[in-house]
């Protein structure tokens, strides 16, 4: 009898999860939809999204003109990050150049420049930053001024010159920002996409009248959101794979930590995605509402998450709010894994905070489905 | 005509009779589809005329040619001396146009739709007040202005939709299918008001899938598969099958046999039930003794009875299916444990200060087929829902086969079988993979499951449409392939609500050979429906008004309740419309006795 | 019965008017239905009046691009004198948050965990190495490189503060040597803020320009209202324009709600005028609403129009306008991408009217931009939507 009620049970749960998988992958529009968008996404953004500069353009005025100023010069148009040096003669061009976007910073060096270098003292020259682009002009004075700390070494022969650090950065010797960003990428698309698939599935049947049909049959609640997981658990996992090998193995970003903790992680934070998206799906009544309710919900998570900038940045109350976001966990779990070969324990560090987001989202979908039947 | 119409009505100088829509040769095809196959006709002033043809007949197609919302790929339609391609504009200023689907803004309220009906049509801010001041009174929507559209019951909206269309008086008025889930007095207003309109010179055309309203119209056109079959006035037609129509009465327990061994006759072309009678249609030209055996056999009286359109139409179209259910014959014969398969104490629902259902009670019996009736809006949905485990009750219980479904385990849960209004299908899988998940989902599994779904298939002709979405079925097919899931696993207890909406007349008569199949089988059947010869298949019918029951009986008691001097042999529709008025009747009197 | 009414309505007045290609008054009807019916959906609410507060409000606080308060270890090998001050230095200053540490080791997992960015080991032999005749470096510096950004804030600021420390200490005469000073104009005090805020208002206006007009042309076709409408005299123009109309007014709405968060909440500056940046956001509207509404005529489903609005609205006007990633830093090809994104002209013109003031050079070429690709989408749009239910 026992066993006669389980397999019932599983072939009412198999053709439902059949059904989920058929509505998104049988119709080859929506296949496309569904899988190429985050591929492209993934390319575009990978180089898209970089903190770093290049191709700046940079104004000098040089009221000096003399050895010095003409070497600072020849050496920030030799940089690689600058694609232009524009030589001005007045304050007002060198403003001009900025105001206009031109040139991300102005080199002004005095008359004096050279005079007090060569009398062994520091010659001092002003750098114009455009500050609309607050971040790129901090980089940029940053690889200006190991450029002006070189010119310096050369020109002076006191040994306090000489750097006094030696930085050895971990995990990325190079701070190549791919690297960076092709994990962190994974962990959004897989979020999103696993977001909007299942916000969609309730609302999508509840518009078109066959949620009803669904609650009359024998099947019960549990196993309509199980159903509901699987398919995008399957997909989005799919997905992340996808992407994991293409930043392995085309974007080379080294794999260094264990494939067989990253999976589990994967898959518990995919189901704790899952949660989100069933909850947003279980009260909304219309699709319009839960297309616009996954935005509202996923957008500020991804700017909570870390990726942009670190969370130990934020405020205090946002840092709250952060851990609240599967996305905030995962993007250290997966950033950790691939560079930084985290070890076991740091990764369930933040896994089970995954785990309990997955079991009270899940939870409150399940309550909220049923409690529609009121 | 009335004063209300004043303000409506098609102001043209043109002459009643004369050609309002002259279409030539007109074809239209989608794909390899040939919706249209190039046919001719007109439609004429002052007239109405009835548009009707099974579905997928181009009826829709016609419609949108006539009001230029789709290209006609050969042959020319001109409305109102205008070619719908070449003056495309006029066409939309001297043509009303209601669409099938809903088509005002649900979150809109009344008047406020009207409002952007009338100033799109370019009426003048001075006009509105009192036009708007008609077609309220017109449509008796008065009361009902400030309510947002989305709010209203079907045939309300149904009224606004044609209210809208006749703003700013169009000469010729295009209704697609305006009595699709509008109950009977509903219907009957919108039969008013367009009656009202044509007296008024206006030509109006109305599309329908339901043939006693074609009978109504003073000129019919007929299509079947893109072509014309008819085109005159419905007597025409209907003339052609003279003293072909007979009633075998008293028939009573026995009539679903009768039906179905009439039906199984070669010489019958066509049969329904009417409450304890079977009505028949012989073939042209057969032989009365097959029918006189059968009547012999079962000690019915054979009256001669008038043709309708109806059966003209059937005929025209080779005649209805037969008698016997492939179906129902495979069902074994239901065994229940008690004798009552569904009931419902002091039934009630509210939804904050308003009451859907009020303490509603009846039992159904098992191998009955129960029909809820009332108007839009009645709480017919309500009270089903709950029967069915979907809502909650406020108050009181509902039962099938002695469970509360709503706490029932899933082996309770599949001996129900219900089938949800607009055959709610999965348009994203194909039509297997539907009848695959419905089987699944009722815990079929290996051989049983399979040859379950073979057995559908087979029964419901669905061979050819297996690999298409159930979105792009004919409505017909979208209904069989409903019904075909619904009873996957076989229930003893079936919920229909309002199965046949808006389906054409044979797929109709398929779908209650099948039920009829079921119910000697001892199936239990609810159904609920606007459509009143649907009524006269059940064996009771419950009857529901403002969220009360307001009566319970058998069709035929039903309508010797309205017998009165106006209609001494009432009709189904008859004895709805005259039940409603008379509780309206009742509760003012309750208010001005309360008042006094 | 009223004859008089009846005779009155043979008037060709009005049907001559209805034959208008384009009528103000029909057009006055679309955009008031259009309003009510806007002002009463709740998610039109949410996405237009309470998303962009939220979305400003991260990016003013969450997305702090000035690193602060970054947590690293210091290890503190040597205990000499020289080696406790340069550690004091470290805890002294506002940039870091300091961990103190006696070994490598203590730090080291910490590091991997995240919870530390870096540390900075004073060696055991530092007095050794600040006495040593032949230059030797003092301290080593260990970043995460995992986070490349905060990896380089680190090592600036460490090598910033030996410097500095070596610097105080240092006696006798200075070194010849070369000093940048940076000023960074418009925004002094370097807060990440003004430059992401304005930014964000490119953001929220594409939601609303194309999101939300991509959604509800999209509803309109499904749900069959397209139908009704288009059967009425309505010219293809009229109806179009008046979808258009309250979601312009909407955008404008938010726009001016958005800027006065900005101003009077986040404290950033309006250098340049009013009117310049209601002329900016009036004309970015053009390609905003433009390319929302060929998605939705293009798809005729709002599943559809959403997804392909996310992708080709969103996602490009936040990662590939220069709001956030600097468009210079990207490779050519995608270069060429960003020219087709119109966020990217209001991004720039955004940032210099808030932050530089009126500059004419660099509004005339963004606004001529943003025309253009609106004029091309509407003129597509156009093109797809015909005055019948033909695909």
């Amino acid at each position: 009898m026992r066993r006669w009620l389980n397999t019932l049970v599983n072939a009412r749960l198999r053709a439902q999860i059949v059904k989920e998988l058929l509505s998104l992958l049988r119709d080859p529009r929506s296949r496309l939809v569904v899988f190429a968008p985050p591929l492209m996404q993934l390319l575009v953004f990978t180089f898209a999204a970089t903190l770093e500069v290049r191709n700046a353009g940079i104004a000098v005025y040089d009221r000096d003109a003399g050895r010095w100023s003409h070497e600072l010069t020849a050496r920030v148009a030799a940089a690689d990050f600058v694609k232009q040096v524009y030589t001005v003669r007045s304050r007002d061009a060198l403003r001009e150049l900025i105001d206009r976007r031109k040139v991300i910073a102005g080199l002004d060096m005095g008359p004096d420049f050279s005079r007090a270098i060569a009398a062994g003292d520091t010659g001092i020259a002003q750098v114009i930053v455009d500050g609309r682009r607050s971040n790129a002009g901090q980089i940029t004075v940053g690889y200006l001024n190991a450029i002006a700390a070189g010119v310096g070494a050369d020109a002076g022969r006191d040994r306090r010159n000489t750097d006094p650090v030696v930085i050895r950065h971990w995990f990325n010797p190079n701070l190549i920002y791919r690297w960076f960003v092709v994990p962190a990428l994974t962990g959004i698309l897989v979020f999103f996409n696993a977001l909007l698939i299942t916000a969609l599935s309730i609302a999508r049947e509840r518009e078109l009248g066959t949620f009803d049909q669904l609650l009359v049959s024998p099947t019960t609640t549990l196993e309509i959101i199980v159903a509901k997981i699987m398919p995008a658990l399957g997909i989005a996992t799919v997905l992340g794979l996808l992407m994991i090998a293409l930043a392995v193995f085309v974007f080379h970003v080294p794999l260094a930590g264990s494939f067989l903790l990253l999976l589990p992680s994967l898959l518990l934070f995919i189901l704790s995605v899952v949660g989100i998206g069933l909850m947003i799906s279980s009260v909304s009544a219309t699709q319009q509402q839960a297309i616009l309710g996954a935005f509202a919900v996923g957008v500020p998570s991804v700017l909570l998450s870390g990726f942009a900038t670190p969370v130990e940045n934020m405020p205090q109350v946002l840092q709250w709010a952060a851990q609240l976001i599967p996305l905030t966990h995962f993007l250290v779990i997966v950033e950790g894994t691939f560079l930084k070969a985290m070890p076991a324990a740091d990764i369930i560090a933040n896994t089970w905070p995954l785990a309990v987001i997955a079991l009270v989202t899940l939870t409150l979908a399940t309550r909220f489905v049923r409690s529609r039947l009121q | 005509m009335s004063g209300a119409t004043a303000h409506i009505a098609s102001g043209t100088a043109r002459g009643r009779g004369e050609a309002a829509v002259v279409i030539a040769d007109v074809a239209k095809h989608f794909g390899r589809v040939e919706a249209l196959c190039g046919f001719s006709a007109t439609i004429h002033y002052g007239r109405l005329t009835g548009l009707v043809g099974p579905d997928g007949a181009g009826k829709t197609t016609l419609m949108r040619v006539m009001t230029g919302l789709l290209v006609p790929d050969g042959g020319s339609v001109t409305l109102a001396g205008f070619d719908v391609v070449e003056d495309n504009d006029a066409i939309h200023i001297a043509s009303g146009y209601m669409p099938q689907r809903f088509g005002l803004y649900e979150d809109l309220s009344v008047l406020e739709n009207m409002r952007l009906y009338a100033r799109l049509r370019g009426m003048d801010a001075d006009q509105h007040a009192a036009t708007f001041e008609d077609l309220l009174d017109f449509t008796r929507l008065g009361p009902f202005t400030s309510r947002l559209a989305g709010r209203l019951s079907g045939g309300m909206k149904q009224k606004l939709g044609l209210a809208c269309a006749l703003m700013a008086k169009p000469e010729v008025l295009l209704l697609d299918e305006p009595s699709v889930g509008v109950d009977p007095v509903s219907r009957q207003d919108l039969w008013r008001m367009v009656r009202e309109l044509t007296d008024d010179g206006m030509a109006v055309v109305w599309s329908t899938a339901y043939l006693d309203e074609a009978e109504r119209c003073e000129s019919v056109l007929l299509l079947n598969a893109g072509k014309l079959e008819f085109d005159g006035p419905p007597r025409e037609l209907t003339r052609r099958i003279d003293r072909r129509s007979f009633r075998l009465e008293q028939v009573g327990a026995a009539r679903r046999a009768v039906l179905s061994q009439a039906l199984n006759l070669p010489t019958v072309s066509d049969g329904v039930i009417q409450g304890d009678a079977v009505r028949v249609v012989l073939r042209a030209d057969a032989a009365r003794d097959a029918i006189d055996a059968l009547v012999a056999e079962t000690g019915a009286a054979l009256q001669p009875v008038q043709p309708r359109f109806e059966d003209a139409f059937i005929d025209l179209l080779g005649g209805g299916p037969g008698g016997t259910s492939a179906l129902a014959e495979r069902f074994d014969a239901v065994e229940l444990e008690s004798d009552i398969a569904v009931s419902c104490r002091d039934l009630s629902k509210r939804f904050g200060d308003f009451t859907a259902t009020d303490s509603v009670s009846f039992e159904v019996r098992k191998g009955e087929i129960f029909g809820l009736l009332g108007p839009n809006g009645a709480g017919k949905s309500t009270t089903f829902k709950m029967l069915c485990g979907l809502l909650k009750p406020t108050a009181g219980e509902a039962q099938v086969v002695g469970r509360d479904l709503r706490r029932a385990t899933g082996a309770a849960k599949s001996q129900l079988g219900y089938m949800a209004q607009k055959f709610s299908l999965y348009g994203l899988l194909s039509v297997r993979q539907n009848l695959d998940f419905s089987a699944g989902v009722y815990g079929l599994q290996g051989r049983a499951r399979r040859e379950r779904i073979d057995e559908m298939i087979e029964t419901f002709d669905l061979q050819p449409y297996l690999g298409t979405s159930p979105d792009a079925l004919p409505l017909g097919y979208k209904q069989r392939l409903a019904l075909a899931c619904a009873l996957m696993h076989r229930p003893p207890v079936l919920f229909l609500d309002e199965p046949t909406s808006g389906v054409d007349p044979i797929t109709r008569r398929e779908f209650w050979t099948h039920i009829n199949g079921l119910a000697r089988k001892g199936v239990t059947v609810m159904v609920t429906t606007h459509f009143m010869d649907e009524a006269e298949y059940c064996d009771r019918v419950a009857m529901m008004y403002r969220a009360r029951l307001i009566a319970l009986d058998a069709p035929d008691a039903l309508k010797r309740g309205a017998v009165d001097d106006a209609h001494p042999d009432p009709t189904m529709e008859d004895a709805f419309i005259h039940l409603v008025q008379s509780a309206d009747l009742d509760a003012q009197a309750r208010a001005d006795a309360s008042a006094a | 019965m009223n004859t008089g009414t009846r005779t009155n309505r043979t008037g060709a007045a009005p049907a001559q008017r209805a034959r208008d290609p384009f009528n103000w008054r029909r057009l006055a009807a679309l955009v008031h239905k259009e309003s009510l019916q806007a002002v009463r959906d709740p998610s039109t609410i949410l996405i237009a009046f309470v998303l962009p507060v939220v979305l400003l409000f991260l990016f003013a606080y969450a997305v702090s691009l000035d690193v602060r308060e970054v947590r690293i270890g210091v290890v503190l090998e040597s205990d000499s004198a020289a080696a406790q001050a340069l550690a004091a230095a470290f805890a002294g200053t506002r940039y870091l948050a300091v961990t103190p540490a006696r070994e490598r080791r203590e730090v080291a997992g910490q590091v991997v965990s995240g919870t530390l960015r870096g540390y900075v080991v004073i060696p055991q032999d530092f007095e050794r190495r600040l006495a040593a005749r032949v230059p030797q470096p003092l301290v080593q510096v260990i970043t995460d490189g995992s986070q490349p950004n905060t990896a380089n804030f680190v090592a600036n600021y460490a090598q910033g503060v030996v410097q500095t420390w070596r610097a105080g200490r240092a006696d006798g005469a200075p070194a010849a040597g070369v000093a940048l000073e940076p000023r960074y104009w418009f925004n002094a005090e370097l807060e990440s803020r003004r430059a992401l805020v304005p930014g964000a208002i490119a953001i929220v206006m594409t939601i609303i320009g194309t999101m939300l007009t991509a959604l509800v042309v999209a509803r309109e076709w499904e749900r069959g209202t397209m139908e009704a409408v288009l059967s009425t005299p309505a010219s293809v123009a009229e109806i179009l324009v008046g979808k258009l109309l309250p979601y312009f007014a909407l955008g404008m709405a938010a726009t001016l709600g958005s800027a006065a968060l900005a101003i009077f909440v986040f404290d950033v500056p309006l250098r340049g005028s009013l009117a310049a940046l209601l002329l900016l956001s009036a004309v970015f509207l053009i390609p905003a609403l433009g390319q929302g509404l060929l998605i939705s005529a293009l798809t005729r489903n709002q599943f559809l129009a959403s997804q392909i609005a996310l992708f080709s609205g969103f996602l490009p006007a936040f990662l590939l306008s220069g709001f956030f990633f600097e468009i210079d830093a990207m490779p050519p090809p995608i270069q060429v991408i960003t020219y087709a994104i119109p966020a990217r002209y209001f991004v720039s013109s955004l940032q210099t009217v808030f932050l530089a003031g009126d500059v004419w050079p660099v509004f005339l070429p963004d606004l001529a931009a943003m025309a253009a690709i609106g004029m091309l989408f509407f003129a597509i749009a156009k093109r797809k939507t015909r005055k019948n239910l033909e695909a």
